[in-house]
């Protein structure tokens, strides 16, 4: 850990520890960096501490020791001047729905700091940059849970943050929706002038946005790097075979003793995934070998790995909600 | 000047969500009304006794009707704060720069309000009935006024108790433990001479019992308008003690994320 701030670091954190009570340890000595202008996505099974970083990172609670500079300010010390430059979209709604759509924006601009024409002019600006502007003068209770969600976005960038917090925009939206979000984030992260750290339970989301990740499981960071380093330090394929019937381990690795460069073999009823040095190499013995055994095979697969592989292997947590991964090849 | 503003916005955001359901007005106006109705018919022989001193119960209930019904509907005031910490309004605006205090001064203006159209509502339809009241439109403000300070006092520590409780529940229950028996401990329904010497005692410090009396004395035959201005100043007191306690809460429920 290098004690020296870096100028260009939107988000510096160093030796993070958060308890709640003396038996659960949120934040287990945390450290990360998120370079001025990237895209974060912080991964992490449900209840690792990604909400807790959040929180912190966002001055709404403290934690019990370690660092925290967003900005180049220290969000401890400082909170309200981290509250002037960061944007925040939470897991839950912001808006009040009692009040129409640009209601809750000008409200949270003058908190935010802007006043008179200025004020409107930036408003009436988001409501059509958003696409919401038809919207805008009915309450927020009678909207999509996809428009709501962009004015969430829209309030969080009323003042020009920036760094900007995206806490699972997307979780809870239709498909369409959680397009008509992304492709704000894209507009966003290609003008390059806010950096974001952004939490998703989608892995597809991460891998396609977000320049850099880091995977966080009980409290530790396990993983960090670009999606394709990452991908790339698991050397090899993801191989996948479904049986006709469940397997147990001991039965499968026995029967895969002597098929060279095979590892991560993680068995789960009828499933099987592994990480292959060749798959295109390596199919053909498998299946040899399980056939010898008896074990019937349904289907195989294999395929590059994907940022959900990764995700697997450092936290032993399949992401549910993964895309099917991209087909190389198909035997049987 | 910025926290002028805030406070500005957030008077505006829950004036606004009171013109768009007026019905509630109405809601918290049911009790009240009963009460008026109910008491002033079951309770009319008590001013005949020797002593009670005011013509009418009439006349001496309203004041201290006027009173409780703007404690009870400022009890809710932290349903409001409840609802936005699950809707996730609250945390969106902890996290920027806002002044504490407008999220609770913006609440005890709405509750102001609700109580000027409630006293409004409960002097007519007494005035109606027969009641007739001294000070005139001066005496019958000013006894709007001191039930505006108890009510936002009461509005500002049931904001702080939602911060810290969280939930609807919990707030129920700390409403409804406080409003009766502080109502009950005091002169609203009662002259204090005819009150068991305990209970006299006990509303000596009830601001319940402060703001009935204030409001009674301005609205008199013989308005007392120095005993209503020190009553006025206690509450004033107390107000300004709760709203601090009300902001101190946000640091509590802060410390528990």
């Amino acid at each position: 850990m290098t004690s020296t701030s870096d100028r260009s670091a939107a988000i510096d954190v160093s030796d993070l520890v958060k308890r709640y009570g003396d038996k659960v340890i949120a934040l287990d000595g945390v450290s990360l960096e998120v370079t001025a202008g990237s895209v974060f996505a912080l991964l992490g099974p449900n209840g690792a501490g990604k909400s807790t970083a959040i929180r912190i990172l966002t001055t709404l609670a403290r934690p019990d020791s370690g660092t925290v500079s967003v900005g180049g300010l220290d969000a401890v010390a400082h909170p309200d001047a981290v509250r002037r430059i960061i944007g925040v979209v939470g897991q839950k709604h912001g808006s009040d729905p009692q009040a129409t759509g640009r209601e809750n924006l000008v409200l949270q601009g003058v908190i935010q700091g802007l006043h008179g024409a200025e004020l409107h002019r930036r408003v009436d600006a988001l409501l059509e940059q958003l696409g919401i502007g038809h919207a805008a003068d009915r309450v927020v209770r009678t909207w999509s849970g996809g428009m709501s969600r962009r004015l969430d976005i829209a309030m969080a960038m009323v003042h020009r943050p920036e760094v900007l917090f995206l806490d699972e925009p997307t979780t809870g939206l239709d498909p369409e929706a959680r397009a008509e979000v992304w492709s704000q984030v894209r507009r966003l992260t290609a003008e390059r002038t806010v950096s974001i750290l952004l939490t998703t339970h989608y892995m597809e989301e991460a891998d396609e946005f977000s320049d850099e990740v880091a995977i966080l499981d009980r409290g530790r960071i396990v993983a960090t790097g670009s999606p394709d380093f990452l991908k790339r330090q698991l050397r090899g394929d993801a191989l996948r075979l479904e049986f006709r019937s469940d397997v147990s381990a001991d039965e499968l690795k026995g029967a895969l003793r002597r098929v060279e460069g095979l590892g991560d073999i993680n068995v789960s009823g009828r499933w099987v995934r592994a990480r292959v040095s060749d798959g295109a190499a390596i199919a053909p013995a498998t299946l040899a070998a399980l056939d010898g055994a008896g074990l019937a095979v349904a289907s195989v697969t294999i395929s590059r790995p994907s940022l959900a592989d990764v995700y697997l292997r450092h936290t032993g947590n399949e992401f549910a909600s993964t895309e099917p991964p991209q087909l190389i090849a198909a035997a049987i | 000047m910025t926290s002028s503003r805030h406070t500005a916005q957030f008077t505006l955001r829950h004036l606004r969500a009171l013109w768009r359901q007026p019905a509630y007005i109405m809601m918290t106006l049911a009790q009240p009304l009963i009460w008026l109705l109910l008491f002033s018919q079951l309770f009319s022989r008590v001013a005949q006794i020797p002593g009670f001193g005011s013509g009418s119960y009439l006349t001496y209930l309203v004041p201290g009707l006027v009173v409780m019904t703007a404690l009870m509907s400022a009890g809710w005031s932290g349903m409001t704060f409840i609802e936005d910490i699950d809707r996730g309004v609250m945390d969106r605006l902890l996290v920027s720069p806002v002044w504490r205090g407008s999220l609770n001064i913006g609440l005890l203006v709405q509750g102001a309000c609700i109580t000027v159209v409630q006293s409004a509502v409960l002097v007519g339809i007494a005035v109606l009935m027969g009641a007739r009241f001294g000070g005139g439109v001066a005496g019958l403000a000013a006894m709007v006024g001191v039930a505006m300070l108890l009510g936002g006092a009461f509005s500002a520590l049931s904001n702080g108790f939602a911060l810290v409780a969280r939930q609807r529940e919990s707030l129920i229950g700390m409403v409804t433990m406080l409003t009766l028996p502080l109502t009950f401990l005091s002169s609203v329904f009662m002259q204090p001479a005819f009150l068991p010497a305990w209970i006299r005692n006990v509303s000596r410090y009830n601001p319940v019992n402060w703001a009935a009396e204030a409001a009674r004395a301005t609205t008199q035959a013989n308005p007392d308008w120095t005993s209503a201005g020190a009553h006025a100043v206690l509450l004033l007191a107390v107000l300004l003690g709760c709203m601090m306690l009300a902001t101190l809460s946000f640091r509590t429920y802060q410390r528990s994320m």
